[in-house]
């Protein structure tokens, strides 16, 4: 491909290359710069003003910025909100990817029947409205009329029934835990295309040596997709810190009991559009949207500067 | 077969073309024909008003006619002011109570309608939603208000011999009875989506401690504290209520509160009068109400009456005199009749006695001669800052019921939070 990129560009006299890469490139930069880097300059000039009991726009500087961070009612949300979705990408992290990882080594297994029933019944959720599956997980974990109770006594283990989804302690984790049954199918999908593209012969030398198939995959196949894992890893991230949905279908933007889920999604919310008789403040809510944007491009920084550098990557 | 196929998606086509252009045409010519529009969220009650409200104007005024053009609720805010900012907007426009209102009229959006003689039909409190903070403008005639109580299964207290409690101390010896004999949920109320919480807990109960206007208005101009011994008793009372309500209350969202009692599963049910008509529609037990009771000992009682829905004069419209004849008409206790009788569980503000013939309805409205009406103590001026008190409000009291804060604690914080932008609570 390159081959024929430099070929086609060297074949052309200077204004025939030009045109050239406005024929191929300029698609993509007008439509990139018009739906997502506009935006985004727009939020962060944005933030950067503020409005009076007029209605006018006065430029303030980094004043909201520092207003967020450290007055007591702007501060105490906006950490809470950090922290809460912290513990949410904590969740999918442990969770989400080794379960997914899990499955998808399952997956791979040469004996496997009805594999690809498995593989679409497990990616079934992604496809879902985040809605539906807000609206069913109320209801399965409703304490007046969900199964889980039932299914619980069933077990044996009623008593350890409580309504998780209204308690301040485990209103986050069922949340998360939720989103986990959803997304799952993601990083199974990845890894699993991962795992496929792994030679054949590599595998049949392990197992010629000798090795059980739960060895070969930690000590051949695992080291082989990491890439494929730090690449889930910070697809996670950006996603768990942009998660907002599933926490508003079910718990409203106040993002209740006490707070307990609210993200930084649900904060955003509630600061740029109001709530009930909370008028809804763009500037604020360009500043927390900022903040958020920075979060996320300092976690992505870290992981291109420290871990993905030194990824060890195989071509086969 | 490609010719065919290819014939009836051209059929298709030009039929839909055509029937586009004949919607147009017609749209054009309603929009002649109608002199006065009327812009509203209660997309709910469009058959009401094109079948009942504007046939009965049209007696009286056949020469003026009226468009009832409603929509959504999420989107009327956004819209509206879209269109009055582009000029489009209709004549009549129905008006949000307090500070969404206020700030079109602000604007210049909303003419002032202190010379309408109808005003004089409305009390102060139903009007202070749509006055101007200093109570010299009003721009909105009251349409409708709800009115907080509790409904009741009278099945279920005849199973448990009750009757409708008259102080606060017979409202719990009832709920243990119906605890006691254990066919009923005592109390409907859950705290998974937080404003039930405040609104059906904190607001309908607390007027009666707070003495409704006295002290709600006390609040504003900085007079009394949240807190203050009305406002801790309120939320003391709240704090006692966990025991009775639903197993799991803590997730119990409102439409599961809705179900839990239209299913016949549940005595008791802290009400808004708006859920009247999902019941009628839903439930197959008689029903019956009682106010929120006031403490033992004292005499007066007071109910949360919240003004809800207004209409005002788009300061644009061309129409105005014609306007003001149909507003004038809706403060009349013709309209009031077939408004209150129309929408059970919505109430015409206006002084004009009117007979309701939905007896919950009717009970509820009938609280009105026996106690004081006061609306929401968040909703006038003090939602406007940071911390926003309305939030703070669900908040806290979900936080007392679920019994995870004490009512010392939620009226410090609710009172910590005023302070920090109202001056006068500084």
């Amino acid at each position: 491909m390159t081959e024929l990129t430099q070929y086609a560009l060297s074949s052309k006299s200077g204004f025939g290359r030009l045109a050239l890469l406005v024929f191929f490139l300029g698609p993509a930069v007008v439509i990139y710069a018009a739906f997502s880097v506009y935006p985004l300059i727009a939020t962060m000039a944005l933030a950067s003003f503020t409005t009076d009991q007029a209605g006018a726009y006065h430029f303030a500087g980094i004043d909201n910025f520092i207003l967020l961070l450290t007055d007591k009612d702007w501060r105490g949300p906006f950490w809470n909100a950090l922290g809460n979705n912290a513990l949410f990408f904590i969740i999918h992290m442990l969770v989400q990817n080794p379960i997914g990882i899990a499955i998808a080594g399952l997956l791979s297994l040469p004996a496997l029947k009805f594999r690809a029933t498995y593989r679409t019944l497990i990616f079934m959720p992604t496809m879902l409205s985040v809605v539906i599956i807000g609206f069913a997980w109320n209801l399965i974990l409703s304490p007046l009329w969900g199964v889980s109770e039932g299914f619980l006594k069933f077990l044996g283990l009623g008593s350890l029934f409580k309504p998780w989804l209204g308690l301040e302690g485990s209103a986050l984790i069922t949340i998360g835990l939720i989103s986990v049954w959803q997304f799952v199918g993601i990083p199974l999908m990845l890894i699993y295309a991962a795992l496929l593209n792994i030679p054949e012969e590599l595998v049949d030398a392990a197992r010629i040596d000798g090795l059980s198939h739960f060895r070969i995959f930690f000590h051949v196949k695992l080291p082989l997709i990491m890439p494929t894992i730090g690449l889930v890893s910070i697809l996670t991230f950006v996603g768990n810190f942009n998660a907002f949905d599933l926490v508003y279908a079910i718990k409203g933007a106040l993002a209740g009991p006490n707070f307990s889920t609210d993200l930084l999604g649900t904060f955003f919310y509630r600061t740029f559009f109001g709530n009930q008789l909370q008028l809804g403040s763009p500037t604020m809510g360009a500043t927390v949207a900022t903040a958020m944007f920075l979060i996320i491009l300092m976690g992505v920084c870290i992981y291109l500067f420290l871990i993905q550098r030194r990824l060890e990557r195989h071509s086969f | 077969m490609a010719g065919t196929w290819e014939n009836t998606k051209m059929k298709s086509m030009f039929y839909k073309a055509a029937l586009a252009a004949t919607a147009l045409v017609a749209t054009a010519v309603i929009a002649q024909a109608g002199n006065l529009k009327i812009e509203s969220w209660r997309n709910d009650d469009a058959d009401i008003w094109n079948s009942k409200i504007i046939p009965a104007f049209n007696k009286a005024h056949p020469d003026i006619k009226i468009e009832f053009a409603p929509t959504a609720p999420k989107e009327y805010n956004a819209a509206l002011n879209a269109r009055l900012a582009g000029g489009t907007a209709g004549d009549l426009i129905t008006c949000r109570p307090f500070d969404a209102s206020l700030e079109l009229f602000n604007k210049g959006n909303l003419a002032g309608l202190n010379d309408l003689k109808g005003m004089a039909n409305f009390s102060d409190v139903a009007k202070s939603a749509w006055t101007t903070d200093d109570g010299k403008t009003t721009f909105c005639l009251p349409m409708a208000s709800v009115i907080h109580g509790f409904i009741y299964n009278k099945d279920a207290l005849k199973k448990v011999g009750g009757t409708e409690p008259k102080t606060m101390e017979e409202f719990y010896t009832l709920l243990e009875k119906i605890k006691k004999d254990g066919t009923y949920v005592p109390l409907v109320l859950g705290t998974a989506d937080q404003w039930e919480s405040a609104t059906m807990g904190f607001q309908n109960i607390g007027p009666n401690y707070w003495k409704g206007e006295e002290g709600r208005n006390a609040l504003i101009k900085g007079t009394q504290k949240l807190t203050d011994a009305p406002y801790v008793a309120t939320f003391k009372e709240l704090a006692k209520w966990g025991p009775y309500l639903g197993t799991g209350y803590q997730a119990q969202t409102y439409p599961d509160s809705q179900n839990l009692f239209s299913l016949g599963k549940a005595a008791i049910y802290a009400a808004g009068s708006w859920d009247i008509s999902t019941f009628r529609s839903q439930g197959s037990f008689e029903m019956g109400a009682f106010k929120a009771p006031p403490p033992a000992g004292q005499s007066d009682c007071y109910i949360s009456d919240h003004t809800d829905i207004g209409i005002g004069l788009n300061a644009a419209s061309k129409n105005a005199a014609d306007a003001r004849v149909f507003l004038d008409w809706m403060s009349t206790s013709e309209f009031a009749e077939i408004f209150a009788n129309s929408l059970p569980g919505f109430f015409p503000l206006s002084n004009a006695k009117i007979t309701v013939k939905d007896d919950v309805a009717a009970t509820f409205l009938s609280w009105r001669g026996q106690c004081k009406s006061t609306i929401r103590n968040s909703y006038q001026i003090l939602s406007r800052g940071t911390p926003n008190l309305e939030n703070e409000l669900w908040n806290v009291s979900a936080q007392v019921i679920n019994g995870k804060m004490s009512p010392d604690d939620a009226t410090k914080q609710l009172q910590a939070g005023l302070a920090k932008w109202y001056a006068p609570q500084k």
